[in-house]
Formats: structure tokens, C-alpha cells, sequence
């Protein structure tokens, strides 16, 4: 069931557009910051209140990057794997990144702490290579910086 | 005369945003002033086409000539459209972040101004979710535009009103294509549409709605400030104005510069992008992003504008250069472009997401030392199958067009990494 707090938000939202179904990105998104990820009982909620089939949502969570469908860690990593950041040393990032947390792309560590996931070039090309972690930005990475950057994130 | 830098010479040096009252003061919403003083819609559209300017976000339309498809006067459907295409996901491009994350207000300020000119009643900035920073910095100077009375009823005491939306999308590389992008906001997956009928006369909602790329838009108050004389004496070629170029790959100093439009490949990667790194030699370029063919040495003194780049055999695309150089291995690269197209495929078109997924897995294989003599038939006639006219947007001709240029310049590369049985840079 959607909480209270989350169900104001998205209806704030509706005033925005003109039909309920283009909330429903942002929908997932409340929910997701709230709880982490979209679940299978979240996009049967969202559906519901938005006057969607949930087969019709599923079919639009599924299709962006940035809506989880399954739990993720306290903090994600996004590794930028596009062009500019492939030639200045995407492979040996990953390699760093999956050997020091133990999981490969897709997976969360043991503690909870990190999901470890790709994403596509963002925008940082010329201070690659770059990657998001709760979607802040950090460049210029080699394997000491991406120590340091990580033990901010506890 | 100092070379002129309209776009980018406000923006401050130590990272932070341009304030509103900094923008007032380097003439920002000058433009905006004057159409709504002295401009009809009409007059701002022939401005805008007088001046040249063509669209910065990879196809190069001429920007004036697409808002005056939009359908005007009193017995027209409303509510009309405009939106910032700022979903800025191209490999190698950072042009638009920079823009948002640096000058806010003259995003602002020139969708406002394609409002005013398509007679929009409502404004979007469509803006990837990943772009934190300009996300935060772009909803605070909406705000800021709204008090200081350039949104809103009345603009400037006007008759003109126009709301803005800032749209944070989810993520996918399709929301940036037209259609796509009108779907995303619409709550659908970000599928292409089939046109006709095109945005301005049936997008949004089936309403007619403009979609301008970011760094097209941050021309337009300019433009209608200084007028399309001016605008046209900032560029050494046919095609106007001025571009933000870029360079990123093993260059001694990447970034961005802005730069009279026609400057040449040479000089934006030697004087400004500093040449090759030590002991590296250049051995080709994606002049515009991902989705434009390698140019090689020989097209080094190529103005970067469109019909030169054209002529060249590739596309000025956005601008920004991916430079490969002769210690990264151009299978490899290709490998890594393929691999980015066919995941971002929206699985519309058959020839995108199956031809984009065989190529990828040949490459893949080629890489990992599997290659078969066939495969260089098989990737050539995949350029083919995901030529222009098999698919519904430009996402599968756009991979092709690396694919077929690294085959035409690299072939040797190819060649041996399967004669080798195996990658000869690893």
C-alpha cells in the first residue's frame, strides 16, 4: 500500500500534466525514494491510483534506467562503460570496483552497503572516467580516487 | 577583435551558476524584451531564420523553419508546446550540462522566446535524470524567472503567459529522440512515433509542440537581442552563429570551447585541445558524438560546420570530438559504440534490435579472438539492413554510421584481430 506521504506527492504531481498516466514515471521515482525501489506491489498501488493497467506500468518501469525493480543497497554506483570514458580506462575501473566490493554489475554487496550497476555516458567525457554514486558525480577516477570517493558513502 | 562568445562568456569560471541579476547584467532577457516590445511571433520566427540557425542537438534543422510549421492564429488546438530537449545522453557529448549547469537563465530565457515565437502556451525543460546539478539549479532559476516576471501571466507586462515545467526523466538514451522524448513525457515508454504528423503540428498529447535541443535554444536570445547580422558575422562559414565544440580521448587537454562555427577539426584539437598526449598519435575522430562516422588525418583541415562535415563523409552531429588514437584499438571502440546502441534500442524496429545486437556479438567475439573471415560481410551488410528508411527514428542509421567508417578506415584492424585470433592491443 502507498504510504500517505507518498500518495500526496504523486498527486501533486497530477496537477502538473494533463492525464494521470504521465505521472507515472514520476510516481515510481516517490515511491523509489521513499522505499529504495519500485516493487511488483508498488506498480499494482501506482496503477491503481494513476487508472493504469499495472501491465502497462510494468511495461514502463521496466524500461528506464533509473527505476530500480529490484532492492539495491544503501548507495548505488553507476559506472559510466560509453566511448570516451572506454578509452580513458573504463575496464580497469570495473575491475578495481568489482574486486574491492566483491560483487559484479547488478549485484549488492553482503553488508547492504553499495549496488554495483552501468550506466551510459554522463556528460563528464572530458574528466573521464566518471561515474554516479546516489547520483553525484565523480570524475577523473583511478583506483585511489574511487577508494576515497567510497569511503564517503558509508 | 577579440573573438566573440555569447554563449559562454557570462558563464563564471569557478563553477557555480550565472545569477539572475548576473545575466540581467551581461544583457540577459534583453531579448526577450525586445520581441515582446517590438516583435511580432512571426517577426522572432523570421529573425531566427534570417540568422541561420540550425539545430544543435545532432540533425542540424533549421530551427526557424521548424517553428513556422507550428499552426498560428485564434482556431488553432491548444494548448500548444514548446520543450527543451535537454536529455543530453549522446557518448562523448557534455556540451548542454555545461550550458544548464553554468548559465540557467539563458535556457530559460530562449525557450520563453521559441514560446513566444510558436505562441506556446506551456513550456518544458525535458531534462535527464542523472544531471543533478542542472536539474537543481534550473528549477531554482524557473522559480526566480516566475518572481522576477518572465514567466507566468502577463510576462513583462505583457499579453503573453507562459507556464514552465521542469520534466526529470528516468533514464534511456530514446528520450532524446523527438518522438520518443514526447512519449516519455506522456508516461509511455520512450518508443519512436511515426511521422507524419510531425511535432509542430501533432506532438504532445496530439498537440502541436516544438522541440529545440538545449544548446539551439541558448542562441535565440541572443539572435533576437543583437539581431542576424551580427549573428551571422560570428562564424567563418555558411552555416552561423557560433558552436560549442569538444573534445574528449587521450587529447593533452580536453573540454569544451566556443568557437566560431566552420573553425577546422586542426585547430580545435591542436591549439585547443592541446594535441595527442605524449607519445600517442591521432588515428581518427567521431567528429559529433557516437553516431557519426570516423573521419581520419586526411580530414584534418574539415571547417566543423554542417555541409563540410558532410561532405567530409560523416555529420557535425553535436560537436563534441571523440578522438582515437594509436594505442586504443578501433575494433574495441566500435565494439563499445555497437554495445551502447543495441542496449539502448527501444526494441521498435526489427532491424535496430536485431541487427544492432548481431553486430554487437560479432564485435564482441572479434575482441575476445573469435572472429571468422565472414564477419566482415556480415557487419557491412548489418550498415545496410540499419541504413535510413528501414527503421523509425534515426537510433539504428546513427550506429551504423561508426560501424560503416571503422570498417571503410580500419579494415586492417579488423582484418587482423581475426586472422590473429585475438584483440592485438590487449
Amino acid at each position: 500500500m502507498l504510504t500517505v506521504a507518498e500518495r500526496e506527492e504523486i498527486e501533486a504531481e497530477l496537477a502538473r500534466y494533463p492525464t494521470k498516466e504521465a505521472v507515472c514515471i514520476d510516481a515510481m521515482k516517490i515511491v523509489q525514494r521513499h522505499r529504495g525501489w519500485v516493487s511488483d506491489e508498488s506498480v499494482r498501488d501506482i496503477a491503481e491510483l494513476l487508472e493504469m493497467s499495472p501491465a502497462d506500468l510494468d511495461g514502463v518501469s521496466t524500461f528506464y534506467n533509473l527505476i530500480f525493480r529490484k532492492p539495491v543497497g544503501r548507495h548505488v554506483v553507476m559506472v559510466c562503460n560509453s566511448v570516451s570514458c572506454w578509452i580513458l580506462g573504463y575496464e580497469k575501473m570495473r575491475e578495481h570496483l568489482t574486486k574491492r566490493l566483491e560483487i559484479e554489475f547488478g549485484e549488492t554487496t553482503a553488508d547492504n552497503r553499495f549496488t554495483l550497476l552501468p550506466i551510459v555516458c554522463l556528460g563528464a567525457c572530458d574528466h573521464a572516467p566518471a561515474m554516479l554514486v546516489d547520483n553525484e558525480l565523480h570524475t577523473d577516477l583511478g583506483p585511489d580516487r574511487i577508494d576515497q570517493v567510497l569511503e564517503a558513502y558509508k | 577583435m577579440a573573438q566573440e562568445k555569447p554563449l559562454t562568456e557570462a558563464i563564471p569560471l569557478d563553477g557555480q551558476a550565472l545569477s539572475l541579476r548576473g545575466y540581467e547584467q551581461a544583457g540577459g532577457y534583453q531579448g526577450l524584451r525586445r520581441a515582446l516590445r517590438e516583435m511580432t511571433p512571426q517577426a522572432v520566427q523570421e529573425e531566427v531564420k534570417k540568422a541561420g540557425l540550425r539545430g544543435r542537438g545532432g540533425a542540424g534543422f533549421p530551427t526557424g523553419m521548424k517553428w513556422s510549421f507550428v499552426p498560428m492564429g485564434s482556431d488553432v488546438p491548444r494548448p500548444k508546446y514548446v520543450i527543451a530537449n535537454a536529455d543530453e545522453m549522446e557518448p562523448g557529448t557534455f556540451k548542454d550540462r555545461y550550458l544548464m549547469e553554468g548559465n540557467p537563465h539563458q535556457l530559460i530565457e530562449g525557450l520563453i522566446l521559441a514560446a513566444y515565437a510558436t505562441q506556446a502556451d506551456v513550456a518544458f525543460i525535458f531534462i535527464r535524470g542523472e544531471y543533478r546539478l542542472a536539474q537543481e539549479r534550473l528549477a531554482r532559476a524557473i522559480a526566480e524567472a516566475h518572481t522576477a516576471g518572465y514567466l507566468g501571466k502577463n510576462i513583462l507586462k505583457s499579453d503573453f503567459a507562459l507556464e514552465m515545467i521542469l520534466h526529470v526523466s528516468a533514464g534511456r538514451y530514446m528520450c532524446g529522440e523527438e518522438t520518443g522524448l514526447l512519449n516519455a513525457l506522456e508516461g509511455k515508454r520512450a518508443n519512436p512515433r511515426s511521422k507524419p504528423p510531425f511535432p509542430p503540428v501533432a506532438g504532445l498529447w496530439g498537440k502541436p509542440t516544438t522541440v529545440n535541443n538545449v544548446e539551439t535554444l541558448v542562441n535565440v536570445p541572443h539572435i533576437i537581442a543583437k539581431g542576424f547580422t551580427w549573428y551571422q558575422g560570428l562564424s567563418r562559414s555558411k552555416d552561423y552563429g557560433t558552436k560549442i565544440y569538444g573534445a574528449s580521448g587521450k587529447v593533452k587537454r580536453p573540454g569544451l570551447w566556443e568557437l566560431p562555427m566552420g573553425t577546422t577539426i586542426r585547430e580545435i584539437l591542436e591549439e585547443h585541445a592541446g594535441g595527442m598526449r605524449e607519445g600517442l598519435r591521432f588515428r581518427g575522430v567521431l567528429p559529433g558524438g557516437a553516431s557519426t562516422d570516423f573521419l581520419v588525418e586526411e580530414h584534418l583541415d574539415v571547417p566543423m560546420d554542417f555541409l563540410e562535415v558532410q561532405k567530409a563523409g560523416s555529420r557535425l552531429g553535436t560537436g563534441t570530438m571523440i578522438v582515437l588514437d594509436d594505442r586504443t584499438c578501433p575494433v574495441g571502440m566500435t565494439s563499445n559504440l555497437i554495445h551502447f546502441f543495441a542496449q539502448e534500442s527501444c526494441g521498435w524496429c526489427t532491424p535496430c534490435w536485431s541487427g544492432l545486437n548481431w553486430a554487437k556479438q560479432i564485435l564482441a567475439a572479434m575482441e575476445a579472438g573469435r572472429g571468422k573471415p565472414v564477419d566482415i560481410d556480415k557487419l557491412s551488410f548489418q550498415t545496410k539492413f540499419l541504413a535510413p528508411g528501414n527503421t523509425f527514428c534515426a537510433l539504428a542509421p546513427g550506429a551504423a554510421e561508426p560501424l560503416q567508417s571503422a570498417l571503410k578506415y580500419f579494415r586492417e584492424d579488423f582484418e587482423r584481430h581475426i586472422r590473429e585470433q585475438r584483440c592485438p592491443w590487449k
